[in-house]
């Protein structure tokens, strides 16, 4: 129903009835939200074989919705999101490495625990910038943690990483198997958990704030909201989901390395929620499977100059589908109903 | 009784420009006062220093006599000081009716939720389609605020302020922007505030200015340049001088 077809009563009770069930009803649950988790579970039956692969989209697919959160709805530009990805990697690394902790999900939470700090501290000092500054400095926050890192390659493992690290069975029970089958079922679960969060979050009081600073910051002062409170909460919240991510990472990979930490990294995920499109949920499904997919085929295609096909996608995607492949679709169902309308 | 807002000797320069220089202002619990002055006088620079959006190089800003001078601007807000921007700053990808919840749930807290959904609260959409009606904006409630004419934009700019239940509101330049055909509607939202709430108005249209003041506060370089009833800005001859003699321009509501 468009907001048109509302307003077209005439009643004024009606009107109101009516306008409150659109607020109520743009947050309901719809069937077409089942389609990527069947698709998951599909994955799942149709290549048993690659697993491996499946498990790092989901992982990817957390790193991106976690972006999303804080770039797609509260519109903070950042280019460093991989230090919290590498943060959550490292907690588990480290913990199963060099104190023997390692039962797999208790461990996800000492990631998230972890990133959440570090997102909180770093957050607190440097979302009182905006724009170019912000960009810089998020940057140069991740690369003083590589650089920490290799400074302390003893305990780090420096850029050989830390190596051939052994998680207990999941739940006591489910072995770590050559194929990841157990691992793909483990990050799936551990993504639907994370979306049911992030997707509250979203549709809370608390997210349509976070799209008002987006929107107008002027007027979120204005109105009297604590703008940078409200910013480093969202900031700690996505540093918390990014670790977990790098946690399922160390885990589903069994090895860690500095790497996580890369640049390259965080341009990645972005690179990616902008493919699948910004402030919609879904798009970090869509655009970590699209760029999988793509630099799976592209690599294949030519080992040396993949990257190539990806930034090509990429500015067709920034020239002519500005809201990403969701937003396209968008589009295109929005062409069709009307269509069909008399 | 203590004025609702009260400013003292309020100094703030832009490098060796001084744009506001000793000014004293005293808005009595549901004052009606306007603020004139030519081009550049300084007037939404005062507006910007009552606000918090800058900050003062020496002087005081009290609000129901506490002093808010270090405050923050989202603070200040929330102790009942709203203003209009004279170029309109609303959420321009969101309809209507979000804008008004929005104001609504800051101003009440509930924007500290994470977890309830956001169209659950019935009493929050309930008010802000009130809001709506009274400023005749109600069929507009669900369209997207950048799908609106400017003058209906300048309208839920005042419904936002007047959503946020202030004690003081500060008007900054309201039909600014408006074909005069329209303004009226505004001017006639302006009129029907809340008789407790102290207003501050910026206006260039002296129509206006002298049907709706009360109180007339005139600004020249950035200071205090007379104050008075409405009768005694007219007769002063030395304000007929320097801005009403200049009434040539009524139609450019800029600066």
């Amino acid at each position: 129903m468009a907001a048109s077809d509302i307003m077209s009563a005439t009643d004024p009770g009606q009107v109101r009835e009516r306008a409150a069930e659109y607020l109520l009803k743009r947050h309901r649950f719809r069937l077409a939200e089942c389609l990527p988790w069947l698709l998951a579970i599909a994955v799942f039956f149709v290549f048993p074989d690659r697993m491996t692969f499946g498990s790092q989209v989901l992982v990817l697919v957390m790193f991106a919705l976690s972006l999303d959160l804080i770039l797609g709805y509260a519109g903070i530009v950042t280019l460093g999101h991989a230090a919290f990805f590498g943060i959550g990697a490292y907690t588990v690394g480290l913990a199963a490495a060099r104190l023997q902790w390692t039962e797999p999900i208790s461990g996800l939470f000492a990631a998230a625990i972890v990133a959440g700090f570090v997102g909180f501290i770093t957050g607190w000092f440097l979302l009182r910038y905006r724009g170019l500054t912000l960009l810089m400095l998020t940057l140069a926050t991740a690369i003083l943690l590589q650089e920490t890192g290799n400074l302390r390659s003893d305990i780090s493992g420096g850029y050989d990483g830390l190596p051939g690290l052994a998680f207990k069975p999941l739940l006591g029970v489910f072995d770590y198997d050559l194929y990841g089958h157990t691992y793909y079922l483990y990050a799936l679960a551990a993504l639907a958990v994370v979306f049911y969060f992030v997707r509250r979050i979203v549709y809370s009081p608390f997210g349509q704030a976070l799209t008002g600073i987006r929107e107008n910051v002027r007027r979120m002062h204005a109105i009297g909201s604590p703008v940078h409170r409200r910013l480093v909460t969202v900031y700690t919240i996505a540093a918390a989901i990014a670790g977990v991510a790098g946690a399922l990472f160390t885990q589903t990979n069994a090895y860690v390395t500095l790497t996580v930490f890369d640049f390259d990294n965080s341009a990645k995920v972005m690179v990616m929620l902008i493919l699948g499109g910004t402030g919609r949920l879904y798009g970090a499904f869509v655009g970590a499977a699209v760029y999988m997919v793509l630099e799976d085929y592209f690599s294949k295609l030519s080992p040396t100059f993949w990257q190539f096909g990806i930034g090509l996608v990429l500015v067709l995607t920034v020239l002519f589908a500005r809201r990403g492949v969701l937003g396209l679709f968008e589009s295109a169902g929005q062409y069709l109903t009307e269509r069909k309308k008399p | 009784m203590t004025a609702a807002l009260q400013v003292e000797r309020l100094n703030r320069a832009f490098g060796a420009l001084p744009v506001a220089r000793d000014i004293n202002l005293t808005l009595e619990r549901g004052a009606r006062r306007a603020l004139i002055g030519p081009n550049g006088a300084g007037k939404t620079t005062l507006v910007n220093l009552i606000t918090g959006v800058l900050k003062p190089h020496s002087g005081r800003v009290l609000l129901n006599g506490e002093d808010i001078t270090a405050l923050s601007q989202a603070y200040r807000a929330r102790r009942g000081l709203a203003r209009t921007f004279q170029i309109n700053q609303l959420f321009r990808g969101l309809t209507v009716l979000e804008n008004l919840c929005m104001t609504i749930g800051e101003r009440d807290g509930n924007c500290n939720n994470l977890w309830r959904s956001a169209g659950s609260k019935r009493v929050v959409i309930d008010e802000a389609l009130d809001h709506l009606e009274s400023l005749r904006l109600s069929e507009d409630a669900l369209k997207l605020v950048r799908e609106l004419p400017y003058g209906r934009q300048r309208l839920v700019e005042i419904a936002i302020a007047i959503a946020q239940k202030p004690r003081v509101l500060l008007l900054d330049e309201p039909a600014a922007g408006v074909p005069s055909s329209e303004s009226h509607l505004i001017l006639d939202v302006v009129a029907a505030l809340d008789p407790d709430i102290a207003v501050l108005i910026i206006e260039h249209d002296m129509d206006v200015v002298f049907r709706f003041a009360k109180e007339i506060t005139v600004l020249v370089q950035g200071a205090v340049f007379t104050q008075g009833t409405p009768d005694e800005i007219m007769n002063n001859e030395q304000v007929r001088a320097v801005y009403l003699g200049q009434e040539g321009h009524r139609g450019g509501r800029h600066g």
